[in-house]
């Protein structure tokens, strides 16, 4: 049992960590009616899934994987640091989550730009409100 | 080297440049974007014929980009699939923006303009990367692309389009979210991103649970994209909202390359084995498109916004493109089907959308049952949308039949006799909720309505820039419904077929 915590848990903590806040990023953006907490949520998300990649990369020791024991070798085209012995990180996820960063930020930037729309048009950015007044409105024939 | 191995990266980095391009001349000369943008896609609809004809003469085209090898680089791929599919989404564009020189001016504010057409050009470079592309993660940009764009491009309507843009950025990023959690997983088990590359390492660890896990989570990821039928829920409200332009192309084409991500995950970087024998979901699929063409179509019978009612008819209509998928590692048919049925969804669903912008357009009218005396008023709109709609019933000698005479033939191949009886249900409920509007446009006498909303130059003809790609679509649902019966596309069926490894060629 101690071993099993250990190996499944303990040496996988940030795993573990990343799957926790991924969970509290997605209720965020079901459960909230406020757009804006609803955007928050799901930046969480995203960055909590950023960490559950970056630990990806940490290759430099044994690990337990499902698949088997294995030592996992970073793909850095350098023979002589591998005979050596030296720990590096994988950069491979490193980079795809620069990239992902940066898609993250566009899409919080669309999704605000359409929020301050929306509060523009109907002054709150409640989502029953929203549809409340967009129903007023469609009657009044205003949209 | 073949100059058209060049081809591909051309157009993808073309338009990109296009694009930002368009939006420096903007500010010189506000009509100049759109020839641009005309000139340009039709230049690349010349490549992607040069390409097609490359790929069914000589063979699948790989482009390594910067000269480094594909399991470092960035590699582009094209075989059939992805020529066809080129072919297909580069004319789309180009007609929709034939169609939007008419629309936009009485959709969009004047000073929007020049940024609307830019970002339609970075929609269309997001769309042909996502065709072009051998590189998981590198699809996964182009997918953020082509999203990003949409969402933009479906809030400009403002009103309200406000909030359904704004369900569909948060749906639409989990989607992409989901589909990159599943591309790293794949990534840490493989340590490769190149579809080939990955198709060849993935068979000895098919066990594993973080490689059915991540295939799981990739066809979430996509489906919510391609709004399969219980992922749906953002798609309506956008479709019914957005600009009709914007319509017609998220309806044709975007979806499209979506469910093309779908094919090449199912086919290029798992297998047919794969979905088969070590996570059995041939059959779940077909079952899910199954309930999926029916509950889209009831859904549309009990629609009254004419776009609205189109909107359902889609996600009913991308059911059978998946039906044919979760067919086709019983039958090669079933690949068939989907094929075809891609390409005349694309023609007869954005004539559709068309024929709903030019209606609102001219007489303001949303609701199906204010139609009445129509087609004396608009006649060439009027028949387009008929036969448009007779394609999607699937008629003979429309397009619309050739796709379901494939999938019905598929059912039978594969022994599967339900979804043969699923498919004539779900013609029965297209000709349901499409003779409606039919009805009202041609037997029901004109009269007045409160509903018509205010419309500038209400009444006045259509210009030609709009009824023209209307009519060119239409009468391709003819055309296509004829060609398909002859042997003119077999060469290309069987490059398809064998491409995605099949093993059977008809």
């Amino acid at each position: 049992m101690m071993e099993w915590i250990t190996v499944h848990v303990l040496e996988k903590y940030n795993f573990w960590i990343a799957i926790l806040i991924i969970i509290i990023g997605l209720t965020a953006t079901i459960v909230k009616e406020n757009l804006v907490k609803k955007l928050i949520g799901l930046s969480i998300f995203q960055t909590a899934f950023f960490l559950w990649v970056v630990s990806l990369g940490d290759v430099g020791r044994n690990i337990l994987t499902t698949w088997g024991l294995k030592t996992q070798t970073p793909p850095i085209l350098w023979t002589e640091a591998a005979e050596k012995g030296y720990i590096y990180a994988n950069p491979l996820p490193h980079v795809l989550m620069l990239t992902g960063i940066v898609v993250s930020a566009a899409t919080t930037a669309v999704a605000l730009a359409i929020v301050i729309r929306i509060y523009q048009k109907y002054g709150t950015i409640e989502e029953d409100e929203i549809i409340q007044k967009e129903m007023e409105f469609e009657r009044a024939g205003v949209i | 080297m073949d100059l058209v191995e060049q081809f591909p990266v051309l157009i993808v980095g073309l338009s990109m440049f296009l694009a930002y391009t368009m939006l420096l001349t903007g500010y010189l000369n506000r009509r100049l974007p759109f020839f641009m943008s005309l000139a340009m896609n039709s230049f690349f609809l010349i490549l992607s014929l040069f390409i097609l004809n490359h790929v069914l003469t000589v063979g699948p085209i790989r482009y390594w980009q910067g000269g480094w090898r594909p399991p470092w680089g960035i590699e582009y791929v094209i075989d059939a699939m992805n020529a066809y599919l080129l072919v297909i989404v580069i004319s789309m564009v180009i007609l929709g923006l034939i169609y939007s020189r008419g629309n936009v001016r009485h959709e969009i504010e004047e000073r929007k303009h020049v940024t609307f057409y830019t970002l339609v050009q970075l929609m269309a470079a997001g769309l042909y990367g996502i065709t072009v592309t051998g590189d998981l993660f590198n699809m996964f940009i182009w997918l953020e692309i082509a999203s990003l764009t949409a969402y933009a491009l479906i809030a400009v309507a403002g009103g309200r389009a406000l909030r359904p843009a704004y369900n569909y950025v948060i749906m639409g990023s989990i989607g992409a979210c989901l589909y990159i959690f599943g591309v790293c997983w794949l990534y840490s088990v493989t340590g490769t991103l190149n579809f080939a590359d990955m198709r060849l390492l993935l068979p000895l660890v098919y066990d594993n649970k973080a490689v059915q896990m991540a295939f799981a989570m990739i066809v979430v990821g996509v489906m919510i994209k391609a709004y399969i039928f219980p992922l749906h829920l953002w798609q309506p409200d956008v479709y019914t909202y957005a600009p009709s332009t914007i319509s017609s192309m998220m309806a044709s084409v975007h979806v499209k390359v979506m469910f093309y991500i779908l094919i090449r995950m199912f086919y290029s970087v798992f297998t047919l084995e794969f979905i088969r024998h070590y996570i059995g979901l041939d059959l779940l699929i077909c079952w899910v498109a199954a309930i999926a063409i029916l509950a889209g179509s009831i859904w549309a019978i009990k629609q009254r916004n004419l776009k609205r009612m189109l909107a359902y008819s889609s996600v009913s209509q991308m059911g059978y493109i998946l039906l044919g998928v979760g067919l086709s590692p019983l039958s090669p048919w079933g690949l068939v089907g989907a094929a075809a049925h891609i390409l005349n969804h694309a023609i007869g669903k954005g004539c559709l959308f068309m024929c709903a912008g030019a209606i609102s357009q001219q007489e303001g009218l949303k609701d199906i049952r204010d139609f009445g005396g129509l087609g004396k008023k608009m006649p060439h709109v009027c028949a387009a949308f008929t036969i448009a709609a007779l394609s999607m019933i699937g008629i003979p000698l429309t397009a619309g039949f050739t796709s379901k005479l494939f999938l019905i033939y598929a059912s039978l191949d594969a022994a599967q006799y339900p979804f043969v009886a699923v498919l004539l249900l779900s013609g029965l409920l297209n000709l349901v909720y499409f003779w409606r509007v039919i009805d009202q446009m041609y037997f029901v006498k004109h009269k007045e309505t409160e509903n018509a909303i205010e419309v500038k130059e209400k009444g006045k003809s259509l210009p030609l820039s709009m009824v023209a790609p209307i009519l060119i679509l239409a009468s391709l649902c003819i055309i296509m419904g004829i060609v398909w019966l002859t042997d003119i596309p077999l060469p290309l069926i069987n490059h398809i077929l064998s491409n995605l490894r099949m093993g059977v060629t008809l």
